[in-house]
């Protein structure tokens, strides 16, 4: 438990060395070490893990004080308990596959930005390890802000086109928006607990000082962080555009793992969302609206990254109606399974636009599969995953969730399943018109097509593996398991689902299956032979992200501009400032007016000494 | 120490000392090192006065009595508590930064200009030390004349409006609190000295806040005091003298103005404001929240439509500046405590700021952010410490800003939600307009005229990296400023009671 | 007779020579009226101290309460040198911009 402080420091180190080392460094030793701090974080926290899930215990260790006042205190510490070592697992696990990956990526990179790259990426996963391992909110928020920050990075890393830059900051934007809620409940919960220590806040002692409103309040607000970090309405908008930076960091970040923050957060404070009914209905609703968007909008990208971002948003979205459902354990599940496979989408991804030159845009392939059968198939296994085929790992984490929506509320069920086969309908549509089928291509670009080297397969067979056997540590007992993970996750994370009995839960896996299996062949059979999709005005309003780009720009980026303009132009300039200036010219002109009386006409003069006395004379009278 | 030399004279004096030798001076290059050389002896000294603080007795610590004007009862009285030691450090840092960033560019008489800047530092000192109302009001003055002559000398081509506005609008501010240091000091008791002589009124601070005021007398008193300190900082809305005179000043002097020289309204509302008006400040200190709050939505709001670098930075001041006078006023110990560290913390990271605004203007000679673009493919470690300074204004977690916000924060929410959900927009907005100011200027196409712009020089990386290091430290461990300033913050909270 | 003649008459003279003095361009005219205003002051004393010599308390005095008229003495002194030498001054202006108009001069403007 000594070593515990190392598994982020290392990460820390290789980016010190990358980052200043940047110049001098060959290619070759950069990744190395990018990657080797890495996967040295992944060894120590497999020991953390066992040793967690030997003993079971749930420690916190603390370092120094952050913050010491007399009336707070807020201490810099790690939690290593069930919940923060699988995390680390899944962060230190996928990232160093994806570290891996990136060495072969991004190898048409000059030395010194290949070593910048693995530098921000070697800091995002210290932040990301900061924020699952830290023991209070506000070292938490250090790492949630610290991956905002390298997300901005990453996104905008080739930073000479300007499309990019821009999609960089509208991320960190809409984060800090997010961020404004989770600062606003920190502060609620030190002003009202005065502690942010989870042991100390989630105690039920203090818990039961906060009053509904408090609880209701603290938690919105989280969750309005969270809506930034994991991309929910309203704040998802810039996760697709995020898609301008290179592939894996679209794995790790923004599939894997920093999206996945939210679920982090409300995973850990399960204690206090418990208590707050509203909020859980609003995430419910929040995460199914998002999910069914996002599928709306994914059946109608061209871009292979677009189709995989609203995917992931869509994801989350089922992430957030199981938390909303209390289904703690299912949305952890999710995050591990949907780390595995959409990481492995992602990479696929990357490796079908390196082999076409940098063309990312569906209607031009076709028919890779003859070129590229790993990548194809690996593709394939994670598409199956995420729709949900029994046996492999999406069904399980899917199917949970869809089981506690319905135990809460059938209708919702009804649109979450529906969303379901929307899911797996795009994701297919994807697969035939990627990989089967013929090329529609240019020639050259059909010359290029080769399958990727090893560095960059390697990761995508592990991840197609994990993907297929991932599921199985949560098996429900409906269908003979013991659902591992919840047994181990349970000392910190507690669903409040109710039971369903084993026969419905039969009935929804069969229906669900059967469903998405004829999805899968519409599907198949519509994209089999493509024509141009034609486009009526639903489909353009599909392609078209419902227009809420713009309309964000219409009711908030304009407005405020316009009055931030209005204020210079108007106030600033003419109230203020003429108020200052016209002083000084009020002063000018009193002056001059004075200036008469220096005539030089000695019967001026005159006059006004008579005129004195004369007032002397009258005021003395007086006096 | 202590019987002939005290800390708080050697930092007075040694500046002023090293000013006028740079005056003599004939070479620039001579007028460099001295410069360069006192302030580091400076920082030396105000390090060393760190370490003794064995006794932590309010205002009797290091403490000089000197008498001066016998008769009417004012002394050369100057001490530092913690407050004074934060911000005599902080001048002690700045100055030698602001020294080495001006040292590279070519200054017509410079040895003046150094000498200028020396004397500016002494009277600064002399502001954060003092603890006799006269000797208040003399360095507060002695402060701004040379930074008069700088501006009116070096700066830009509006400069004589930009700093006679500047020049009038503080002067203005002074003298209505000079009116309030007489009516003050006509009410204070009697004094007696060590020779015998008792003389009727007395100017020390000790006096003053002992002085017996009735809650009418207060009140007004306490807006006289208020509006002085309120140019200084600058509060919306006496602030319009500020972004004319921080594009107009020469880079390094607006370092001092923004990094240093603002602190001192701020100090000012510390010592003397509000322990001497508490009823006033419990009546008013709401008026104050809300002018502050309104200065930094409406300030970041500007900032966002700047084009002019200087004034955005300008801009982007004001609106931290807000901040700070709101979470001081709320009288909360958590507001103040987060205030007063970030005094320090935001006169490093402004510092650093100008630091590189000063490279770029001297590299390019454009201001305006729509002829800049694409520094970033020249100059990509100017880009990567700029941006860690950028980030650091914006307070971002791991960076010392984040630890002064997170205490004002709290404080200012404890007093009252709304207030910090307000505020908050400014976190926003500041992250809009500095990540707009970064993309514009750094990324993107190469856009100024000429093609020639080396990274960095030995100099200005050691300043940056200095910066970046204090960034960092205190970000990760802020405790130590937190401890030193305690005791300040109980005791002004005492006089409130 | 009655004193408030004398100081009417008085009163007339002097505010006369005041109003003379502002109005009139002409310097030596100015002139004029300002000794028409001493010689009025002269008048008033005088007449006031035969009035207080004809009161029964003056009796006892030494002087017999002629002060005044012994005043009125220093006046017309005073009043001397002040014609002479500002005749000469105007004498000095005729000389350089001959005229006596006090209107042209304004060198003081400004």
């Amino acid at each position: 438990m000594n070593m515990v402080w190392l598994i982020p420091i290392l990460p820390l180190i290789g980016f010190l060395i990358n980052g200043l080392g940047r110049n001098s460094l060959p290619k070759a030793v950069s990744g190395f070490i990018g990657s080797i701090t890495v996967l040295a974080s992944f060894v120590l926290s497999l020991l953390v893990f066992m040793q967690v899930k030997a003993g079971n215990f749930h420690q916190t260790l603390h370092y120094f004080d952050f913050i010491r006042l007399e009336s707070f205190t807020i201490p810099f510490n790690f939690t290593i308990d069930a919940l923060s070592s699988l995390f680390l697992l899944i962060i230190t696990g996928v990232g160093f596959l994806i570290h891996v990956y990136s060495t072969a990526y991004m190898h048409e990179e000059d030395g010194k930005d290949y070593a910048k790259y693995f530098a921000y990426l070697n800091l995002f996963v210290f932040s990301m390890l900061l924020l699952v391992m830290g023991g209070n909110f506000v070292v938490m928020f250090i790492g949630w802000e610290g991956v905002g920050l390298c997300s901005y990075l990453l996104i905008g890393y080739w930073y000479k086109n300007e499309a990019y830059t821009d999609a960089a900051k509208k991320a960190f934007i809409m984060n800090r928006i997010g961020d404004l809620g989770f600062l606003l409940a920190v502060f609620w919960l030190i002003s009202k607990l005065g502690t942010v220590q989870y042991d100390e806040v989630f105690n039920a002692a203090n818990l039961a000082k906060l009053t509904a409103t408090d609880i209701t309040g603290i938690t919105l607000l989280l969750f309005v962080g969270a809506t930034g970090k994991s991309a929910q309405i309203p704040l998802y908008t810039w996760l697709p555009d995020a898609m301008a930076g290179p592939t894996p960091v679209s794995a790790l970040i923004h599939a894997a793992t920093m999206v996945t923050a939210g679920i982090y957060m409300i995973a850990r404070s399960n204690a206090l969302f418990s208590l707050a009914p509203i909020t859980q209905s609003v995430i419910t609703v929040i995460g199914l609206a998002t999910a069914l968007l996002a599928a709306t909008i994914a059946l109608r990208q061209y871009d292979i990254k677009k189709v995989l971002a609203y995917s992931t948003v869509s994801q989350l979205g089922f992430m957030f109606l199981a938390l909303g459902t209390g289904n703690y354990v299912a949305a952890v599940f999710h995050v591990l399974t949907h780390a595995f496979f959409k990481a492995l989408m992602f990479l696929g991804s990357g490796s079908v636009i390196h082999a076409m030159g940098g063309e990312q845009d569906i209607r031009n392939m076709g028919g890779l599969h003859k070129h590229m059968k790993i990548t194809s198939i690996t593709f394939l296994i994670g598409c199956l995953a995420i729709s949900g085929i029994p046996g492999l790992s999406g069904f399980f984490s899917k199917d949970e969730i869809l089981a506690g929506t319905f135990a809460h509320s059938p209708l919702l069920y009804g649109i979450a399943l529906f969303t379901a086969l929307l899911t797996a309908f795009y994701m297919f549509r994807l697969y035939i018109l990627t990989f089967s089928g013929t090329f529609r291509g240019t020639h050259e670009q059909e010359h290029h097509l080769h399958e990727s080297p090893n560095a960059m397969t390697i990761p995508l067979i592990i991840l197609a593996i994990l993907s297929v056997i991932g599921g199985y540590i949560g098996v429900p007992e409906a269908l003979g398991g013991h659902h591992e993970l919840a047994a181990f996750l349970s000392p910190v994370v507690k669903s409040t689902t109710h039971h369903l009995s084993h026969n419905t839960e039969y009935i929804l896996m069969a229906v669900s299956t059967l469903l998405v299996i004829v999805s899968i062949f519409i599907a198949v059979f519509r994209f089999r032979r493509y024509s141009t999709e034609q486009n009526n005005v639903f489909t353009k309003w599909l392609e078209n992200k419902w227009y809420i780009d713009e309309l964000y720009d219409a009711i908030i980026v304009k407005p405020i501009r316009g009055f931030s303009n209005f204020l210079n132009q108007f106030v600033e300039k003419r109230i203020i400032d003429d108020a200052v200036n016209g002083v000084g010219r009020a002063v000018n002109y009193g002056s001059r007016q004075l200036r008469w009386l220096q005539s030089g006409q000695v019967g001026a003069y005159v006059l006004l000494m008579v005129i004195g006395m004369l007032l002397l004379f009258i005021i003395q009278l007086f006096l | 120490m202590g019987n002939y030399f005290s800390f708080p004279d050697l930092l007075i004096w040694l500046p002023l000392v090293a000013g006028i030798i740079c005056f003599l001076c004939r070479k620039e290059q001579s007028a460099k090192t001295i410069s360069i050389l006192a302030s580091l002896l400076v920082l030396g000294v105000s390090i060393a006065s760190l370490f003794y603080t064995n006794d932590k007795k309010y205002l009797h610590f290091n403490n000089v009595n000197y008498i001066w004007l016998k008769y009417i009862g004012a002394n050369y009285f100057i001490g530092i508590d913690g407050t004074g030691k934060l911000l005599t450090l902080l001048t002690a840092i700045g100055f030698p930064l602001v020294l080495m960033s001006a040292s590279r560019t070519k200054y017509v008489s410079a040895p003046s200009f150094y000498g200028l800047l020396l004397l500016t530092q002494a009277g600064l000192m002399g502001v954060f030390c003092s603890l006799d109302a006269l000797s208040f009001y003399f360095f507060w003055e002695l402060a701004l004349i040379p930074v008069y002559f700088l501006a009116s000398r070096w700066g830009g081509e509006k400069r004589i409006q930009a700093t006679f506005k500047f020049f009038v609008y503080t002067f203005t501010g002074s003298l209505l609190m000079l009116i309030g240091i007489i009516y003050v000091y006509l009410q204070t008791g009697s004094r007696t000295f060590v020779d015998g002589t008792v003389v009727a009124h007395s100017f020390s601070l000790s006096s003053f806040y002992n002085a017996a005021l009735s809650s009418k007398e207060q009140f007004g008193l306490f807006w006289l005091f208020f509006i002085a300190f309120a140019v200084k900082m600058p509060v919306f809305p006496f602030h319009t003298w500020q972004p004319d005179a921080y594009d107009q000043s020469p880079t390094p002097v607006t370092m001092v103005l923004s990094g240093i020289m603002v602190k001192m309204g701020l100090f000012g509302a510390i010592r003397w404001l509000i322990p001497m008006f508490p009823a006033a400040t419990l009546r008013f200190n709401e008026v104050v929240i809300i002018l502050c709050m309104i200065g930094i939505v409406y300030a970041s709001c500007l900032a966002m439509v700047q084009d002019n670098l200087k004034k955005l930075v300008a801009y982007s001041s004001i609106a931290h500046i807000g901040l700070m006078c709101a979470a001081l006023f709320t009288l909360n110990p958590v507001g103040i405590q987060g205030t007063m560290i970030q005094l320090f913390h935001h006169g490093i990271n402004i510092i650093g700021m100008w630091v590189v605004l000063n490279m770029i203007e001297r590299q390019t000679g454009i201001k305006q952010i729509s002829q800049l673009g694409g520094l970033a493919q020249k100059a990509p470690k100017l880009t990567i410490l700029f941006v860690i300074v950028a980030l650091a204004n914006i307070a971002l977690p791991l960076t010392n800003a984040f630890t002064g916000e997170l205490l004002m924060f709290t404080g200012l929410f404890q007093y009252n939600h709304w207030y910090a959900a307000i505020a908050g927009i400014g976190i926003i907005l500041s992250a809009v307009y500095t990540l707009n100011m970064i993309q514009k200027v750094f990324y993107g196409e190469w856009k100024p005229v000429s093609n020639f712009f080396p990274d960095l020089s030995i100099t200005e990386k050691l300043v940056l990296v200095i910066i970046v290091a204090l960034v960092f430290v205190f970000g990760v461990y802020p405790q130590p400023l937190i401890d030193l300033t305690k005791e300040s913050v109980n005791q002004l909270l005492m006089r409130l009671k | 007779m009655d004193i408030k003649a004398y100081i009417i008459l008085s009163l007339t003279l002097f505010t006369i020579g005041v109003i003379g003095v502002l109005v009139r361009r002409n310097a030596i005219i100015i002139f004029m009226c300002v000794e028409l205003m001493l010689n009025a002051v002269n008048l008033l004393l005088v007449a006031f101290s035969k009035m207080h010599a004809m009161s029964p308390a003056a009796k006892a005095l030494p002087t017999f309460a002629s002060d005044a008229q012994i005043f009125v003495f220093f006046i017309m002194v005073v009043a001397a040198a002040e014609v002479s030498v500002g005749l000469a001054i105007i004498v000095m202006m005729y000389r350089n911009i001959h005229s006596v108009d006090i209107n042209f001069l304004n060198r003081l403007k400004n």
